[in-house]
């Protein structure tokens, strides 16, 4: 009989070696969908994971990788920290599509000045914004008790409808004949978040994304209020002798994941993006929860997931641009590597082991 | 402009409401098992395109309905294997299983767009039926309409008075205990996994087969996570899945209404009312219990594992 | 702008690598379509595939075709068309209107790549846009639907409040006027692009409300459905012809026709051609289609209506000709004149007659 024995400590080895070996498994069960489907196994996977780094055009997609990663790392960050005291904001989506919201309101309400101070401004709103939006949910937790899973839920669908207000009436813009959707901000250089670098996709929001990570890893692993996180993810009970307040601790992961979210929002809408329209969140709210587990709510592993998640969008793309993939051949890809990679983290937990062993019980 | 007949808003919140309560039904006893799967929206789709694929195939709706329910429990026990045997992350498991289910389904459902759906007949209660304008109105829907709130009951009365329920309820209040005792808590819960499928299923295959009904890809739009709201808003109560869930269909059916009547109402803030009003009840429910929280399964969306 | 400059270059420089010299005249073109739904959505997206297809299908090995679905706004657009135009695509349909600035930005790293955008108004020297005049055909409609209503009650299934949707409301709502001065509309917002069971409990709601003909601004068939349920009411296909449910409810449709416009493009640029346009076409030019008007409609009604459709294709007649009011009561067309395209364009406000206030 196989049995699964608790490491004393997560296996280091495993740990490094899951990632590659689940990413392996899902090259093949994805091959097997793709020859199913009528195409080149091979050449799909080459497409997926090689094109966008090493192949003709790599110049081009590298540059995207970390556009499309930033927003998911600063997300997801803030996220992790929440998760791991088992405070559960699920609605980061709402509170990155009202930071954008905020930054946006702020770059419009100036235009056409100029400024050196409307872009810092733009971040402070964003960032004010989504923290805001997660103190709904905070709030109402600390007061009331009421569950933060789902008001921040359900303020999704609010910020939603809110931007879609936005889009067709108050931000709408007014050189644009009566269609939805603002100005865009990437083209009023006072507020643009434009490439720093030419070429290279790095902008203001992966500057801040990488921020985020070293401060999330620094909090973690030195400062006190990690340490009080981490014992309220483990132990609630002794987190509150150890002098742990719990209401503080639920306001302050709220405030700070969503500042997180307003931020990535913030600076997707005035960068990347450029314009508030209807369709301006594309779903970076929730992708980033499954990227803050993939990571292990580890800062330096959610910045790896989300380069890795990154590089699933983008290869895709390529691969149903250039070999008339479905979308949801991709999409189903992506379920699968999520599956391979969540499976084999038991091997990082646990040792398995054959026979009976001293354990006592069946499962 | 005329006024909104309450009877009439009623029979159609009914249907509005039932894809929604299947699946926060099912998603309550999953969660009262100790075990929170965010995959219902992906399993919600798949039964969808299962029972529209096999309702066409077959011509048949109620074949369409079983093998929906089996098909979004089969998909289910992925998430089953991977939460309960494997060990994983529940919340992570259950994101990857709806970016999964929408996908297969699209790829499943790709020859099946622009397909009219079998013709599924209402369902007269006898007698019932026949009652002056209560009647036509009220009891004369499609019988998933009735197989849900029959479910209800069934699940209220296999938790409250049944020695099963009790197990299941022992299993999600403290794994450890319940396993001391002797009870197989991982079969437990993969079977409530797979109920909770089964019952998804149903709610997205209602969708495709009677209220819409044809197939598109990501048609379900948000009901799964809808359902997964309801479930906490009733505090894990099978009463209360049902208020909640009509309430939210019926807000939402309301605002619909009332533009149709021409009320000078503030659209897009209307649009928001379903959710600001959850939260609303919410809040009040909270307040006066101080905590809804305490309601949840002591053991909700912690990992089992035997010998730890 | 710097960045600009860099991207032209290193751009142009491998997509000169790629194809070798641009050629004025072609004997293969690459040609890619960027959709904003899945191919089988049953409406606008598919359309555009299956026009393209008919692309295909009509010009043989001289055109290769590339594309891609559910391609979101923003970011993820402007990498679809540029991955196209790195991948040698010589000509890029970019088929949302939420693809404005994305098709401009990627046109002007590409100058040698054609693109047209649909529905939008921003041009280049590359970049044309074309987008259909729906609203002649929301004229026949609201015809058919001023005649056969009983109730006098017309219920509309609007998405959101934009000039696209207003235009197709007012004319609906001018010739069901003209040709029964008791008829009242009620529209509902549904505030969404794609939600097939919230546009079936509109249908419902619209349908208890009295309402006896529903027209529609969503592409799905769930209003056909709760309308076939409920019995003795009309509707029309949307984007499809939606002949399963002929000849009741659906009793005629709006179907859109891009293939002609594909095709003519496609050859322009083989020709090489082709220029940057503005094209906005109607049933005259084929880009509208008049779905079949089923047996419902009784033979004098639908003759009527079949005139109607033939007066606008030939340019006799504009749907939006004076006299006519806006919602205040505030004049807009004289007598005898019709409206320009540039407010048709932008049209944020209802004519007289109509209940109820625009959200924004």
């Amino acid at each position: 009989m196989i049995r699964l024995v608790r490491r004393p400590m997560p296996s280091r080895g495993w740990a490094l070696a899951t990632p590659l070996l689940a990413v392996l498994l899902t090259m093949i069960a994805g091959g097997l969908l793709f020859a199913a489907l009528g195409k080149d196994p091979l050449v799909a996977i080459r497409t997926i994971f090689w094109d966008p780094i090493m192949g003709k055009n790599a110049f081009y997609y590298r540059s995207q990788l970390p556009v499309k990663a930033a927003p998911l790392v600063l997300i997801a960050t803030g996220l992790a920290l929440g998760f791991r005291a088992g405070i559960w904001n699920i609605g980061a989506e709402g509170q990155y599509i009202v930071g954008a919201l905020c930054g946006a309101a702020v770059g419009l309400g100036f235009y056409p000045a100029e400024g050196w101070y409307i872009f810092p401004l733009m971040v402070i709103a964003g960032a004010l914004g989504g923290f805001l939006w997660a103190m709904i949910p905070a709030l109402l937790r600390v007061t009331f008790g009421t569950s933060e899973i789902l008001v921040s839920l359900m303020l999704v669908y609010v910020a939603e409808n809110l931007l879609a207000s936005m889009a067709l009436g108050a931000m709408k813009n007014p050189d644009g004949f009566g269609f939805p959707g603002s100005r865009n901000l990437s083209q009023y250089p006072a507020a643009a978040n434009l490439e720093i670098w030419p070429g290279t996709g790095i902008h203001w929001g992966v500057i801040a994304a990488l921020i985020a990570v070293i401060c999330a890893y620094v909090v973690l692993a030195r400062h006190l209020l990690g340490f009080q996180i981490k014992v309220t993810g483990l132990a609630p009970r002794a987190a509150r002798f150890a002098g742990v307040d719990p209401k503080r601790l639920i306001v302050i992961c709220l405030g700070v994941s969503g500042a997180l979210a307003g931020l990535a929002g913030m600076f997707e809408v005035s960068g990347p993006s450029g314009i508030v329209s209807i369709d301006f969140n594309v779903g970076y709210g929730f992708t980033a929860i499954i990227v803050a587990f993939l990571g292990r709510l580890h800062p330096v592993g959610i910045l790896l997931a989300a380069l890795l998640m990154a590089l699933t969008y983008i290869g895709g793309g390529i691969a149903e641009g250039q070999l008339g993939l479905p979308s949801a051949a991709i999409l189903a890809f992506q379920g699968m590597l999520l599956f391979f990679l969540l499976a084999l983290d038991v091997l990082t937990n646990f040792s398995i082991r054959l026979g009976s062993g001293q354990t006592r019980g069946g499962v | 402009m005329g006024g909104i007949d309450p009877i009439l808003l009623l029979a159609s919140l009914m249907v509005a409401s039932t894809p929604i309560l299947l699946a926060a039904l099912g998603e309550m006893v999953v969660e009262r098992a100790g075990v929170l799967n965010l995959g219902v929206e992906g399993m919600m789709i798949f039964g969808a395109i299962c029972g529209f694929a096999v309702g066409v195939g077959t011509g048949s709706p109620s074949l369409g309905f079983l093998a929906a329910a089996l098909g979004a429990a089969a998909l289910s026990m992925l998430f089953g294997v991977l939460t309960q045997i494997l060990l994983s992350n529940q919340v992570a498991s259950g994101l990857a299983l709806t970016l999964f289910g929408l996908g297969l389904s699209s790829l499943v459902g790709q020859s099946y767009s622009g397909i009219k759906a079998p013709p599924s007949l209402d369902f007269d209660i006898p007698l019932l039926s026949d009652i002056p304008v209560l009647g036509p109105i009220l009891f004369q829907h499609h019988p998933m309409v009735y197989l849900s709130i029959l479910l209800v009951i069934g699940v209220w009365v296999l938790l409250r008075h049944t020695r099963a329920g009790l197990i299941l309820r022992a299993v999600g209040e403290s794994h450890d205990a319940a396993h001391a005792l002797g009870y197989k808590v991982v079969a437990i819960r993969l079977a409530a996994i797979a109920f909770g499928g089964a019952l998804a299923g149903l709610g997205g295959a209602f969708i495709s087969l009677v209220r819409v009904p044809q197939w598109t890809e990501g048609m379900t739009a948000g009901a799964g996570w809808i359902a997964l709201a309801i479930v906490v808003f009733a505090s894990w109560r099978p009463w209360r899945v049902l208020i909640g869930a009509y309430l939210f269909g019926g807000v939402s059916v309301l605002q619909l209404n009332l533009q149709a009547a021409g009320f000078k109402v503030p659209v897009q803030y209307l649009a928001m009312s379903p959710y600001l009003i959850t939260i609303l009840v919410l809040v009040l429910m909270s307040a006066r219990r101080r905590s809804a929280t305490a309601q949840a399964p002591a053991d909700l969306g912690k990992t089992f594992h035997a010998s730890s | 702008m710097q960045r600009r400059q860099f991207l032209a270059t290193t751009a142009a420089t491998a997509l000169a690598a790629a194809t070798g010299s641009v050629a004025q005249a072609a004997d293969k073109v690459k040609v890619g379509f960027i959709y904003v739904g899945p191919v089988n959505d049953g409406g606008w997206t598919q359309h555009h595939h299956e026009a393209a297809l008919e692309m295909v299908e009509t010009l043989g090995d001289k055109v290769e075709m590339v594309y891609q679905e559910n391609v979101p706004e923003g970011p993820d657009a402007e990498r679809a068309m540029t991955q196209m135009a790195l991948d040698g695509a010589n000509l890029i349909f970019t088929t949302s209107f939420g693809f404005m600035d994305a098709t401009i930005n990627v046109a002007a790293k590409f100058p040698d790549v054609k693109f047209e955008h649909a529905t939008g108004y921003k041009t280049a020297p590359n970049v044309g846009v074309y987008s259909a005049r729906f609203y002649e055909g929301r004229a026949v409609q609201g015809f058919l639907a001023g005649k056969m209503t009983k109730s006098n009650k017309i219920g509309y299934i609007a998405s959101f409040p934009i000039p696209e949707v207003i235009r197709g409301i007012n004319s609906a709502f001018i010739h069901a006027r003209k040709v029964n001065p008791d008829v009242e509309f009620s529209v509902i917002w549904a505030f969404t692009w794609f939600d097939p069971a919230k546009e079936a409990d509109a249908a419902t709601a619209l349908i208890e409300q009295g309402c006896d003909v529903i027209l529609q601004h969503t592409d799905s068939t769930a209003p056909q459905a709760a309308a076939q349920k409920a019995g003795n009411v009309y509707t029309f296909g949307q984007a499809a012809d939606m002949a399963e449910y002929a000849p009741m409810p659906r009793i005629s449709s709006i179907i859109d026709v891009w293939a002609p416009y594909y095709i003519a493009r496609t050859e322009a640029v083989l020709n090489g051609t082709w220029e940057s346009d503005n094209t906005w076409d109607g049933i005259g030019a084929g880009m509208v289609g008049i779905g079949e008007i089923s047996s419902a409609v009784p033979a004098d009604v639908k003759a009527e209506a079949e005139a109607l459709r033939d007066s606008i294709a030939a340019g006799e007649y504009h749907p939006f000709t004076g006299p006519l009011k806006k919602q205040d009561g505030s004049d807009w067309l004289a007598e005898g004149e019709t409206a320009d395209d540039g407010t048709l364009a932008g049209m944020n406000f209802f004519v007289e007659g109509l209940t109820g206030d625009i959200p924004s």
